[in-house]
């Protein structure tokens, strides 16, 4: 059973309309992949979309995205080099390119130097199958989540990482997602695997191609395409792991992403999101970690008109000694809404646990508006840990002390709120994406009135 | 230094002031000439703060009544950036912090703002960087200090100096310092000193709030005004602020209140 057409529930019938046309997806001849796809399958069956009676998706409303159809992406856009050679990032020379979801190898350079394996997934299996199937699918789970089952239901192929045994690389690896056809959905998926002692740097990048040749009819970016996207990470002990996740989809675009983390003994992730584009956005990333494990988990978003994004984290520690920090920002100008919602999860036993969460947001309009839910849950008695949220305007002294040194209250503004998101961006580790992220920052919050 | 025939930089007549609807100042009179450096002392609370940010432009003061003029120009008809173009300066006691600008940036930034202002050439990164670490041999300064936020995890004394360097980078004709020497130690209160004595000249003005005369070793000021509930009550020379330190300032509240008596 891999197809949708076994769908019957009446609550089905969005995702029907949302997925109208989907092809019998070919058997692989990997039984656990078919196994898997079934079992999603199944899921999808019995679980509803989410609305906003649901307690996680109260402040988002996707019934402008249940009301659409989309086909699924059948034939890439076949492109060049040229064409999107704009996206690339001078520091990442590994790159994997999907085009609406499909591999486009003649876009990708997947040689590196080191012992990194950096493929999709059809070409991974032919030899790392074994440690494709013991974690593809295995972190994320569907069980609850529709767009996860979704995802994993019509899974064709998938950017991966594996990273042995201590090797270290610092130069960014680039798993660039493109989106070029409108009305489209597409399930890019990643999987990324650091084995014990090894170091990576992932930069997981939605991009939309504004191609010159529609200018005439129709402006693209303002068409609707879905993303609908997974990612699982693992950090095997003593991994570190460096995941950027940039998300500059079209201004129309609908972008849902599941992304969860798996950390090991010892283990360090680092992690800074990004969430530009879409008319709506929802990032949900879990975060799971053992003992002595650490993370940093930073966040910027930066909306404006009509745009939705939502941020959903959830922080499990689950053993002793895990430290973690989180820092989430949220620009609004316009009449958009952001959405933050921050789990720390310290479970029973998980004793010595240093968890700090802050939430700050700025809001540049009269109509613009923030939820903001950070959250602790803690069961162990032995911790340290703190959290707290910020929603206002520009600090008048910081204004006034920019004033009195010449700048115009104006530029002062600028300089604020570009320095408010340029915190975030400075934990970037790849210079010329934070350049690039610094200036559009800039640009766009001095556009704002 | 007192010259003869200098410029009236600042003349503040009857200036009334207040925060929250609470007056604070309460009809001052103040005058500053070219070359000159004023100290401005007295108790907590008797309002010395409140006059340096009122001249500087803080919203959160409003002017009741008096007048100031700078340079012959209406200072309250300016906005705040407009006085610090025209060249008013102020050291802030507590220089504000600010996360995710740096310094470099802003220091260049607001050079260049104000050099515009004047006709005069503005610098590049490369040259701006150049003569930015010259002025910060002035103030004992390591380079580092460019490359960090505003103001962000410096320390008490590196703040200080971080406001005596934009001072020296801006050349205002009326620099006033609020308080710079409080949470100095004595090394950093030396070089702070120099900055700011090897800034003055005779067409430039400096205007220190202080609370103790320790400053006033380094900085040695022509005029010494002892301020008391809104308003300056006592003028003298620097041997006032030797007095004042041995002897308080409830003795001059006092004579203060006795001349009123017999007025």
């Amino acid at each position: 059973m891999n197809t949708l057409t076994s769908i019957r529930r009446p609550l089905a019938g969005c995702l029907e309309t949302l997925l109208t046309g989907l092809p019998q997806l070919q058997t692989s001849p990997l039984p656990w992949i078919n196994a898997l796809r079934a079992e999603a399958v199944n899921r999808l069956d019995a679980l509803p979309l989410p609305t906003t009676r649901d307690e996680d998706w109260r402040f988002t409303d996707i019934s402008a995205l249940t009301n659409l159809s989309f086909s699924p992406a059948l034939n890439a856009t076949y492109l060049e080099s040229a064409d999107v050679a704009h996206f690339y990032i001078e520091e990442a020379t590994t790159r994997l390119v999907f085009v609406d979801g499909i591999y486009a190898p003649q876009l990708s350079n997947s040689a590196s130097n080191s012992g990194i394996l950096v493929s999709n997934m059809q070409t991974a299996l032919t030899t790392h199958a074994a440690v494709i199937e013991a974690h593809l699918g295995r972190h994320v789970t569907f069980n609850d989540n529709v767009f996860t089952a979704l995802n994993t239901a019509v899974l064709r192929d998938a950017a991966v990482v594996i990273v042995p045994r201590h090797e270290l690389d610092a130069t960014p690896i680039h798993l660039l997602f493109i989106a070029t056809q409108k009305e489209v959905v597409s399930t890019p998926r990643c999987l990324v695997i650091a084995e014990t002692g090894s170091a990576v740097t992932v930069l997981e990048d939605y991009v939309v191609l504004y191609q010159p040749t529609w200018h005439e009819e129709a402006i693209f970016i303002k068409e609707t395409h879905f993303t609908n996207a997974v990612t699982e990470i693992v950090l095997q002990d003593h991994a570190r792991v460096n995941h950027i996740r940039i998300q500059r989809e079209g201004s129309k675009a609908f972008h849902i992403a599941n992304c969860v983390v798996s950390l090991g003994r010892a283990s360090n992730y680092q992690s800074v999101s990004v969430a530009l584009g879409a008319q709506i956005s929802r990032y949900n990333l879990e975060v799971l970690l053992v003992e002595g494990a650490e993370c940093a988990v930073d966040g910027l978003t930066l909306i404006s008109a009509n745009q939705l994004a939502d941020t959903h984290t959830c922080i499990d520690h689950t053993q002793p000694h895990g430290v973690s920090r989180q820092l989430h920002k949220c620009i609004v100008g316009g009449s958009a809404h952001a959405v933050f919602n921050g789990k720390i999860m310290v479970r029973h036993g998980a004793q010595r646990t240093n968890s700090i969460q802050s939430s700050r947001n700025l809001l540049l309009s009269g109509k613009a508006h923030v939820d903001t839910k950070p959250q602790l849950e803690i069961f162990a008695d032995d911790v340290k840990c703190a959290h707290g949220a910020t929603i206002g305007q520009l600090d008048s002294e910081q204004v006034f002390y920019l004033q009195s040194r010449g700048l115009s209250d104006s530029v002062a503004r600028n300089l604020l709120t570009y320095a408010f998101g340029a915190e975030i961006l400075e934990r970037i580790p790849i210079a010329s994406l934070k350049h690039q992220l610094e200036q559009t920052v800039l640009e766009q919050t001095i556009s704002q009135p | 230094m007192i010259y003869q025939d200098s410029k009236v930089i600042l003349e503040v007549r009857g200036l009334c002031a207040s925060v929250n609807g609470v007056e604070i100042l309460k009809g001052l009179d103040f005058t500053v000439k070219s070359g000159e450096v004023h100290a401005i002392m007295g108790p907590n609370g008797s309002g010395k703060s409140t006059f340096a940010k009122v001249l500087a432009g803080h919203t959160a003061y409003e002017v009741t009544a008096g007048t100031a003029l700078f340079e012959g120009r209406n200072l309250f008809e300016l906005a705040p950036e407009a006085r610090a173009l025209a060249g008013v300066f102020l050291a802030f006691q507590y220089p504000i912090e600010v996360p995710g600008v740096v310094n470099n940036q802003f220091l260049r930034l607001s050079y260049n703002t104000i050099q515009e202002q004047r006709g005069k050439e503005e610098l590049d990164p490369l040259e701006f960087d150049d003569f930015v670490r010259e002025k910060m041999k002035l103030l004992e300064m390591s380079p580092d200090f460019l490359d960090r936020n505003v103001n962000e995890g410096f320390s008490g004394g590196e703040k200080k100096r971080n406001e005596i360097l934009q001072m020296a980078l801006l050349e205002p004709s009326l620099g006033i310092l609020d308080e710079t020497d409080s949470g100095l130690d004595i090394d950093a209160l030396r070089i702070v000193s120099q900055g700011v004595n090897q800034l003055t000249n005779k067409d430039n003005a400096i205007v220190l709030v202080t609370h103790y005369q320790r400053l006033l070793n380094y900085i040695v000021p022509d005029f010494v005004h002892v301020m008391e509930a809104g308003r300056i009550i006592k003028t003298g020379g620097k041997e006032l602020a030797l007095e004042l330190e041995m002897r308080g300032y409830d003795w001059v509240a006092a004579e203060h209140q006795e001349a009123m008596a017999t007025v």
